[in-house]
Parts: structure tokens; C-alpha cells; sequence
């Protein structure tokens, strides 16, 4: 019984010396910027991908999506990469090569990197400020249009949304618990956009909500975002 | 015996055996199989022909069938009443984008070597010939067509195609087609086809003329919208036209669509019509689903028969399961997001009275009441609560709702509870629910009726359904002819085939060409062909799949205003619940009344990302062929 104990020790021992590789352990983090600031967006759902070649395959090694803070990071081994944003994801333009496809950024990894990909996006929500007060949450702010060449967008609706925890956007019942929203058509002052919010009652009860301003682009999936704030009720 | 006789006849053997041993090596080794037909033997027969090509029927494709329930349960247009992983459908946020994404060229191919086989064999008369190599073409291009729908232009394949073992196989890598050559091929198939095939309405598992035309006035259809509609969402296109279709074109295809409906339409494939035999007309739309015997309505359908093997579960999966043959059912929750949109008699669209003009709860006498003076196909299409289903009402009720607002109900089916001022035990909730998370009671308030077979042993595992699945019927020809002469604005012809299809419905109030609106055509669609695998590729087809399922949750106001029009969000199925009032002394005292509420296990929401417009083609796919480009939108 003992020498089959050593003996399966023996084989455990070999097998993870003979058969595993290090795991990945650069780490490249970053964040997706206009002019240094970070654009902020929906939680899961703008990708990145980066690709590897000479392997005989295609598609990308990591595809992945940023956070709502615009922020990414993932763990690599070292070598060199090419890091995308797809077509028609987010709401900004990634520039592009002569072929119209997007463009790449190398990335070379050689232990850990921090990069911050510059985008154009098509609006900028500044001067967000948000109060609570007697049950409802206002958000005013400024819409500043960023894109106004050829490839301009009109504004399709902006909303306030809030939520009970700090993901907070419109897709799916987790993410807003009530939201008020202007069709773009009815925004008369893009300068002093004010929005009000009645907060529901809350299950369990929680003294505090989370409240940030989302802007969608005509024809563009991806709404951008302000910061997150957090409001005492 | 003698020792000289015992050495001849060893002799003698071992001659005799040397003699049969002394055959050529290829003669020796070169035996029939006796468990495998060559090519030649399994096509020298008519009937064994047929059974090859029944193999090849039997692996077509549907995006809905009654040989899953999980396939008709998607898209807000039902609650799935089963706990566990299938309760997916409404708690995640959206779809994958491989979701529907379907590859099987291993079937193409074998489609390819049957056509070539059957063209090369010599012992089938011609005219048996010529019907198994159009039912071959006809199933072939059907199947490029429901690629089509989920993937766009895929590679064309119409050989079947050899590896010469050389070490390069890139001579056997296709492109893909573009999306519009797809559905040229489809129309064109059917087309040179058709007069091969029976101009007869009683030949429906196999292929028949009608089938043809029916497939290809689909096929064209779709092309046109994608056509017309596509400008609506320019990136959902690819450069290649893979993706996506001149607009140039619409025309044209909704053109030919008129006119190949018109063909089924004018009687020369056969004596089709809308199936009109029950005074009842509920029941008569029921029956057009399990009516087998005496049904000029359906064209081409999957058929399934008892004792043969070949039955499926759909009515033991959905019955209603309060005294079913076998304790399950009820899985299928049609939503009220669907129930009320089915039009009032008078051709205007209403929420269904839960509340008067002032707020106020209706209380009716009879739990069907409140559905009264609706289209058939609700009460065709849904099991509602008060109605019957094989000669036996349905127990759907919430509970009691009581004076103050107060609702007694229990958490298990026909639960015993006294009432408030008496000591005796009353049953306070239905056998069949509805009941938060109590899989198989009607928790959105409605059982699924559509291809639920009346027949007894139907919802017992043992027995099973021999009820068809339906591809394609002859209402939904009607309706791409009124949907085609609409776009090609002859709403006047348009007008015609809707009131057709509308009058066996039970709205007798003609439509006029004037009232003939792109909602209307969508809404006919939904009300005629729901649960039968349409509601994905038209949303697809009239880009309209994003706007309806935008992931914003579903309110009630948003639930219950603008009912009828196309661009209404659908992202969450709703539930409608009865309640018996218990208030003695009031006039309401055992009425019934109604609440509109969204299932607290409904969590998720549809969202229909632009990328889900065709479905994902993997990695390995277009590493094994670089070809391949990627679908629009994808990540």
C-alpha cells in the first residue's frame, strides 16, 4: 500500500513537470481613450480581439470586451500580437487601414504593458451631474458631438439609467431598475440636457442607487456612457 | 472399410479441394459483400431507391418542430414552463452569435452523390428516374435555403467533390456564394423542376409540384425583403454581397414571388385550399395541424406515424397537465404579448379588458369572456383558460382574489386552503397552475393548442403524436402573395388573399385595399403562422429583428400600447392570470377577474445584435478554408 502510494506520487510529480506549460503571465492592461480620457461604456459588450499568427489558423487568441470603465486587461504569454476592435463595435470609429478594414495595433509583449487605444468616438457626454431628491434622480449634462465630418451621426435617444448595483446600462433586467430617455429628435439644447428618474421601490431596501446618462447613436449598437455615480436617497 | 478405398477417396478429396483452390488471386479475393449493396444494386429498384431518399427526407432541417418543444419556445412569444437549464430562453440577454448557425455539408454531399448515382443507374424506368432525381433537387436546394436564412451566401456545392490524396486540397475550397445567388438557385431549382415532379395535393411527406413552388415563392419572398429592407441596416451587408442584397432587386423577386404563389394559387400543382371543414372555427384551425386524413391546406410536412418508430412527444411535451395521459405537459407557455395581439372581430386591435376606463378590474362571468369577439386562431392557436382540450376544461386559475385586494393561492397545484371566515379546506389554486416556478403549469396563464393531437395515447410517452409538422401550407402562400403585390403596390390584389386567409379565421369584415399597411402584413403573419418556425427569419428578413428585440426590458404600458404595430418591442414574454373573487355579498362574488404580470423567473431580455443577422461561421470552418469570409458585425 505505501509503495503504491510513492509510486502514484511519483507519476502525479512527473506529469506536472513533463506535461504543463507555464501559465500566461505578462499582463497587458489599458484603457480606451478620446484625447486621454477614458470613453465609458456598457458592461460586456464591446470586444477586443488579439491575434497571433503562424499557427495555421484563424480567428483571434483572445476576444474579449472592455469594462464599463473602458478598461481592459488580459494575461498573455510573451510574443507578438495584433490587437483589433471589430468592425461596428462601440460607439466610436477605430481607425481604419486602405483596404477599409480595421486597423491594427502591435502589441509586443515582453512582461507587462499598458497601452491606451485612442478612438474617435461620435458623441462625449461631459458635465454630468446627478442629485437625488425625494424619490426621483436628475442628471443634467452636456452632449458634445465629437464626429461632424461626412461620417456624422444623429443622436437616437439619450437615457438616465439607475440601478441597485454599480453595473449599470439598459440591456436586460440586471442592469437598470427604471430609466428616463429623450428621443434625440427632442433634445433642444445639447449644451443643458436635464433628465428625471422616479427611483421604484427598492427590494431589499438599499439607501442608495446608481445613476449614469447613456447616449445611443443612430445605427450604432453600442451606447456610450458617462462615469458611474453613486447616490445617497 | 478397406485401407486401399480410405487412400482413394483421400486422394480424390484432396484433388477435388485442390482443384477449387486453384482460382486466381483476384477472383479469390474479390468478393461480393453480402451486408452491402453497390450503388448499382441500391438504385436498381424503385422501392429501394425510395428508401434511400427517405433518409435524405428525414435529415431536412427546420428552425422550429414538434420534435422539440424548446425550438418553438424562443423570441418573447412564450414562457417555457420547465425548470431547469431550459428556463435560459428568459433569463439570458440575448443570443450567441453562432446561435441557429448550421454547416452540414456532410449532407450536401451525400444529396450530391444520390443525384449522380440515380442519374448513372440503369435499371430505373425513366419515369421513376426523373421523379426521385427532381425529389433529390427539390430536398438539395430546400436545405441550401434554410442555410441561406441562417447563414446567408454559403458555398455552392453541387458535386460531390474527391480528395486525390496529393497533399494540396485547396482545388476543393468553395467561396461563398453571394445571398443573392443563393435564393436564384432556390427559385431556378424549383423551376426546372417542377413539372417533374406530382401536380397532386394528396402527396405531402414527399415532394410534390406544390412544394416546389411553395419553397421557391418563399425563397423569392425573402430575397426581395432582404432586398428592400436591407437599406434600413447598411452594415449588415458584406462587400462581396455574400451578406446582403441590392436594392435594386426587390422588385424582381417580389415579382416572381407573386407569381410562383399565383401558380399554387391559379390550382395547376394541385387542388390546394384553405382547410374549412369545422363549423367550430377554433377547432377548425386546431385541426388543420392534426387533421391528416382530408387536408387540402398542407403542402409539404414532415409526417410521423404510430407503431412505425417514427412518432414524436410534442403533445405528452405540452398538453395540459391537469388528468393528462402522463404526469408532465404544459411546457409551452404562449405569452400574452402574443394572446392579445390577436385582432378584434370588428379588424381593430385592443388590449384584452383587465381594467375599465377608470382603472377599475372587469369581472366576468365565464373565464373566456374576456377573450370574447376575437380572431379564431386565438382560441385555435392557444389553449385558454375556461377552454377544453380532449372533451376536458382546463384548471387554470390564479387563486381567489378576496374583497380588500387580498389574494389567497397556494404553491402547489389544487392546493386546499380554508377561505378567510370559514374552518373547511377549498381548492385555492388551479391543477394547472399558474404557479411561479411550478414547471408544467401554464405560468404565463396559457397552454400551446397548435399540433396538439386530440387522438387518445397522444400524451403518453408510450403511444406518442403522429401529428405532421408542416412546412410549408398553403395559407402561408397566400400571404406571400398578399405580402408581395403590397410591396409591388397592388394592395388591391394584396387585400384579396389576406381577406382569404382572414374570413376562415372568423373576421368576416372585409379589409379594404386602403387598410392594407406593412404592419398589417406583419401582424397577419404572426397571428396565421405563429409557433411554425416564421418569426425569426421575417423579423430577419424585414430587418426589423433588432428594433423588436432591443434588450430593453418590457414594460407594462409598453406591453399594452400600440398592439398591432410592427416596430412594437417583444423582449419579454408577459403572463396573464385568472383569479375567482371571493367577496360574499358583493355582486362580484365568484366572478373572475384578470392581472397582467411578468414572471419574477423572467430575468433576461432579448437583445438582437446586428451580428446575430447571420449566424456565425467558426474558426475552424474558415481555417480549414480561407476563402470563407467572416459574417458582418462579429467578434
Amino acid at each position: 500500500m505505501k509503495k503504491l502510494a510513492i509510486l502514484l506520487g511519483a507519476v502525479t510529480l512527473f506529469a506536472c513537470k513533463k506535461d504543463n506549460y507555464d501559465p500566461p503571465a505578462s499582463k497587458l492592461t489599458g484603457r480606451v481613450v478620446y484625447q486621454g480620457e477614458p470613453i465609458q461604456l456598457e458592461f460586456n459588450q464591446v470586444p477586443f480581439q488579439l491575434y497571433q499568427y503562424g499557427f495555421g489558423k484563424v480567428g483571434p487568441v483572445s476576444n474579449t470586451t472592455f469594462t464599463q470603465e473602458g478598461t481592459f486587461s488580459v494575461l498573455l504569454f510573451d510574443g507578438e500580437y495584433k490587437l483589433i476592435i471589430p468592425d461596428n463595435q462601440g460607439p466610436f470609429l477605430w481607425k481604419k487601414n486602405g483596404a477599409g478594414a480595421p486597423d491594427t495595433v502591435v502589441v509586443n509583449m515582453s512582461g507587462n504593458k499598458e497601452l491606451d487605444l485612442e478612438v474617435m468616438p461620435f458623441y462625449m457626454i461631459r458635465d454630468h451631474q446627478f442629485s437625488a431628491a425625494a424619490g426621483k434622480v436628475t442628471g443634467t449634462f452636456k452632449i458634445e458631438k465629437i464626429i461632424t465630418d461626412a461620417g456624422a451621426r444623429n443622436v437616437e435617444r439619450v437615457n438616465l439609467y439607475i440601478n441597485k448595483t454599480a453595473f449599470v446600462s439598459g440591456n436586460g433586467a440586471n442592469y437598470s431598475i427604471a430609466s428616463a430617455s429623450i428621443s434625440g429628435g427632442n433634445i433642444t439644447d445639447m449644451n443643458n440636457v436635464s433628465m428625471t428618474v422616479t427611483v421604484p421601490e427598492l427590494v431589499p431596501a438599499q439607501s442608495y442607487v446608481f445613476a449614469r446618462i447613456g447616449l445611443k447613436v443612430a445605427g450604432v449598437e453600442d451606447m456610450i456612457f458617462s462615469p458611474i455615480v453613486k447616490l445617497s436617497l | 472399410m478397406h485401407t486401399k478405398n480410405i487412400l482413394y477417396t483421400a486422394l480424390l478429396a484432396a484433388i477435388i479441394i485442390g482443384a477449387g483452390s486453384c482460382k486466381k488471386e483476384s477472383e479469390f479475393l474479390d468478393v461480393q459483400p453480402t451486408n452491402i449493396f453497390t450503388n448499382e444494386q441500391a438504385l436498381s429498384d424503385p422501392a429501394q431507391a425510395l428508401s434511400i431518399l427517405a433518409n435524405l427526407y428525414s435529415r431536412q432541417l427546420d428552425i422550429s418542430t414538434v420534435k422539440s418543444w424548446q425550438s418553438m419556445a424562443d423570441f418573447s412569444e412564450s414562457f417555457p414552463s420547465q425548470n431547469g437549464g431550459d428556463l435560459d430562453i428568459v433569463r439570458r440577454t440575448g443570443w450567441g452569435y453562432g446561435s441557429w448557425s448550421n454547416w452540414d455539408y456532410a449532407y450536401i454531399r451525400e444529396m450530391n452523390l444520390f443525384l449522380e448515382r440515380c442519374e448513372a443507374a440503369e435499371k430505373l424506368s425513366a419515369d421513376d428516374k426523373k421523379r426521385f432525381l427532381a425529389e433529390g433537387r427539390f430536398l438539395r436546394a430546400n436545405f441550401y435555403f434554410e442555410l441561406t436564412k441562417r447563414m446567408g451566401g454559403v458555398p455552392l456545392v453541387l458535386e460531390s467533390m474527391q480528395y486525390d490524396y496529393k497533399g494540396d486540397p485547396t482545388y476543393l475550397q468553395h467561396p461563398r456564394a453571394k445571398e443573392a445567388e443563393m435564393y436564384d438557385f432556390v427559385i431556378s431549382e424549383a423551376e426546372a423542376i417542377k413539372m417533374d415532379l406530382p401536380a397532386d395535393a394528396s402527396v405531402k411527406s414527399r415532394a410534390s409540384r406544390g412544394a416546389a413552388l411553395a419553397m421557391a415563392t418563399r425563397a423569392a419572398l425573402y430575397a426581395g425583403s432582404i432586398a428592400k429592407y436591407g437599406v434600413n441596416t447598411p452594415q449588415v451587408s458584406l462587400p462581396g454581397g455574400e451578406v446582403g442584397i441590392p436594392a435594386a432587386k426587390a422588385n424582381e423577386y417580389y415579382t416572381k414571388a407573386l407569381t410562383l404563389a399565383q401558380e399554387i394559387i391559379g390550382g395547376s400543382a394541385g387542388a390546394y385550399a384553405l382547410y374549412n371543414y369545422k363549423s367550430d372555427l377554433q377547432e377548425n384551425f386546431a385541426a388543420i395541424f392534426y387533421d391528416k386524413g382530408n387536408n387540402p391546406e398542407s403542402i409539404f410536412i414532415e409526417d410521423f406515424k404510430l407503431k412505425s418508430g417514427k412518432v414524436h412527444g410534442f403533445t405528452q411535451w405540452n398538453q395540459p397537465r391537469f388528468g393528462a395521459e402522463e404526469e408532465e405537459g404544459g411546457r409551452i407557455n404562449p405569452s400574452l404579448n402574443l394572446v392579445q395581439s390577436f385582432e378584434k372581430l370588428d379588424n381593430t386591435f385592443a388590449p384584452l379588458p383587465v381594467k375599465d376606463g377608470n382603472g377599475n378590474p372587469v369581472y366576468y362571468d365565464n373565464q373566456l369572456d374576456i377573450f370574447a369577439d376575437r380572431d379564431a386562431r386565438l382560441g385555435g392557436t392557444v389553449i385558454l383558460p375556461g377552454s377544453m382540450f380532449k372533451g376536458r376544461p382546463v384548471d387554470i386559475w390564479a387563486g381567489y382574489i378576496l374583497g380588500d385586494g387580498g389574494i389567497i393561492t397556494g404553491d402547489d397545484r389544487g392546493q386546499l386552503k380554508p377561505l378567510p371566515g370559514t374552518t373547511t379546506p377549498v381548492q385555492i389554486v388551479g391543477f394547472d397552475g399558474p404557479i411561479t416556478g411550478k414547471e408544467h403549469t401554464a405560468q404565463s396563464g396559457f397552454y400551446l393548442r397548435k399540433y396538439l393531437d386530440p387522438a387518445a395515447g397522444s400524451g403518453s410517452r408510450g403511444t406518442g403524436s403522429e401529428v405532421p409538422f408542416i412546412r410549408y401550407r398553403y395559407a402561408e402562400v397566400l400571404l406571400n402573395a398578399a405580402e408581395a403585390a403590397y410591396e409591388l403596390g397592388q394592395a388591391g390584389v394584396a387585400v384579396g388573399y389576406m381577406n382569404e386567409v382572414r374570413k376562415r379565421a372568423g373576421l368576416v369584415i372585409p379589409l379594404a385595399a386602403g387598410d392594407i399597411t406593412f404592419d398589417r402584413i406583419v401582424h397577419e403573419r404572426r397571428a396565421e403562422l405563429s409557433f411554425e418556425g416564421h418569426v425569426l427569419f421575417d423579423n430577419k428578413r424585414w430587418r426589423r429583428a433588432h428594433t423588436i428585440w432591443d434588450g430593453v426590458p418590457l414594460t407594462e404600458a409598453d406591453l399594452l400600447s400600440d398592439i398591432g404595430a410592427a416596430t412594437k418591442r417583444n423582449t419579454q414574454p408577459w403572463a396573464l392570470w385568472p383569479y375567482k373573487v371571493h367577496n360574499p355579498g358583493s355582486v362580484n362574488h365568484g366572478k373572475w377577474t384578470y392581472k397582467v404580470l411578468k414572471s419574477s423567473l423572467v430575468t433576461g431580455t432579448n437583445r438582437f445584435l446586428f451580428g446575430n443577422y447571420y449566424s456565425f461561421i467558426n474558426n475552424d470552418i474558415r481555417s480549414n478554408n480561407p476563402k470563407i469570409v467572416k459574417q458582418p458585425n462579429q467578434d
